[in-house]
């Protein structure tokens, strides 16, 4: 029974007290960069969750019972974004086998979610804080569903800004960056929420 | 002579035409999540600065024996290498500015300047020049962090580098030190430097009109 609450209570503080994009700045790039239409931005969400599942999982399991029985856990950020890499191109190969329709959907986001700062921060995340297997893959599940929260929030924002006047030197960049701000301080009210 | 030139080029090209942060907005996460003090954001672009010489010259080195398909790969793997060093130099140095940086450290692998470089000019250029590339992105990068850096600490917190400039009466405006902070000062700069660049650039127009 405290065992399910803690697992709720860990999932509302990863989407929204300790918000990937809003709190730790983690997977900004993408969120900048594909938060244009709010279907895009659920597709890049979505993979993004997919590979951040896995990779909490591979990453424990390299780092737990390769890196440090044979003492070489300095070489972590390596192993980590090889396995990462590896498991994107993996990915990417299976889905064009098995699911093609996903696979279009996805198609040009996953080769950039090796790249994305979010997937190594969460392996490194894991390992700083020293989580067990289940909590690993949690906080990567969840850490990945504020993320997707976060930008099909931003996409339903830009949406409307894309109609709106703004001066020309704010267009683009700049406007998105003071709505995200304006965002982050909405967000910051879910902070003691936990 | 036209060799000095042409590196001098190279070097000023990353600092202010192609501004890693300001012109080419790369790099986006590093520059919020470090910026909320002066000497985080000049820790983080020395580190950055570093790995982005030492990697582009490798990768500038080994351009002719790397297969095209694998390129990737191999840039990771190098760029890694030296984050790794900076890491544990860091680590046994300046553990204060360590634990400052924090998780952002091992995240210097995934900067896009630092791919985005190897790729569009160290895999076609030789190891001076890809250098003077890396120097030239590096200090643009540095140059920017500090701006932004300084900003925030001297609203949210009334000090530069630590040293309190606006008083004890000063009340600091926390909100530009946390995250949301972040975002507004990065938007706003980065729309002030596009309205510098448009008013320069049509200065310059009106100039070749009259002379025309």
């Amino acid at each position: 029974m405290t065992e399910n609450m803690n697992i709720l209570l860990f999932f509302v503080s990863c989407v929204l007290t300790n918000n990937f994009i809003f709190s730790r700045f983690l997977g900004c790039c993408p969120f900048l960069g594909v938060s244009n239409k709010v279907e895009t931005s659920l597709s890049m969400g979505l993979a993004v969750t997919f590979v951040m599942t896995i990779a909490s999982l591979f990453c424990y399991m390299i780092y737990n019972w390769l890196l440090v029985p044979l003492g070489i856990t300095f070489m972590s950020t390596i192993a980590f974004i090889l396995v990462i890499a590896a498991l994107v191109q993996f990915v990417e190969m299976f889905l064009k086998k098995s699911s093609p329709t996903l696979y279009s959907a996805l198609g040009i986001y996953l080769p950039l979610i090796t790249t994305n700062c979010a997937v190594l921060g969460v392996a490194t995340l894991n390992m700083n804080n020293g989580y067990n297997l289940l909590y690993s893959v949690l906080n990567g599940t969840f850490s990945a569903l504020g993320f997707t929260l976060a930008i099909v929030l931003m996409a339903g924002v830009r949406e409307r800004l894309e109609s709106s006047h703004i001066p020309a030197c704010m267009k683009g960049f700049p406007i998105t960056l003071v709505s995200a701000g304006l965002m982050a301080v909405a967000f910051m009210g879910f902070s003691g929420l936990v | 002579m036209s060799e000095k030139m042409k590196l001098g080029k190279v070097i000023s090209n990353g600092i202010v035409t192609e501004n890693p942060t300001f012109r080419l907005v790369l790099g986006t996460c590093p520059t919020l999540a470090v910026t909320t003090s002066a000497i985080n954001g000049l820790g983080m672009g020395a580190a950055a600065t570093f790995v982005l010489i030492c990697s582009n010259l490798v990768i500038s080195l080994l351009r002719n024996f790397i297969p095209d398909k694998v390129r990737i790969p191999a840039f990771i793997v190098v760029i890694c290498t030296f984050v790794t060093m900076v890491q544990l130099l860091m680590q046994a140095f300046i553990p204060s500015l360590y634990d400052a940086l924090g998780i952002f450290i091992p995240l210097i692998v995934v900067n896009c300047i630092i791919l985005a470089r190897a790729e569009a000019f160290a895999s076609k250029n030789g190891p001076v020049a890809s250098a003077c590339d890396g120097l030239g992105m590096g200090i643009g990068f540095t140059v920017a962090l500090v701006i932004l850096g300084s900003i925030r600490e001297l609203i949210g917190n009334g000090s530069i580098f630590g040293m309190n400039v606006l008083g004890a009466s000063y009340e600091p405006m926390l909100l530009i030190v946390l995250a949301s902070g972040g975002f507004l000062t990065y938007g706003l700069m980065l729309g002030l430097f596009n309205l510098i660049v448009k008013k320069s650039e049509d200065k310059k127009k009106r100039k070749e009109a009259e002379a025309a």
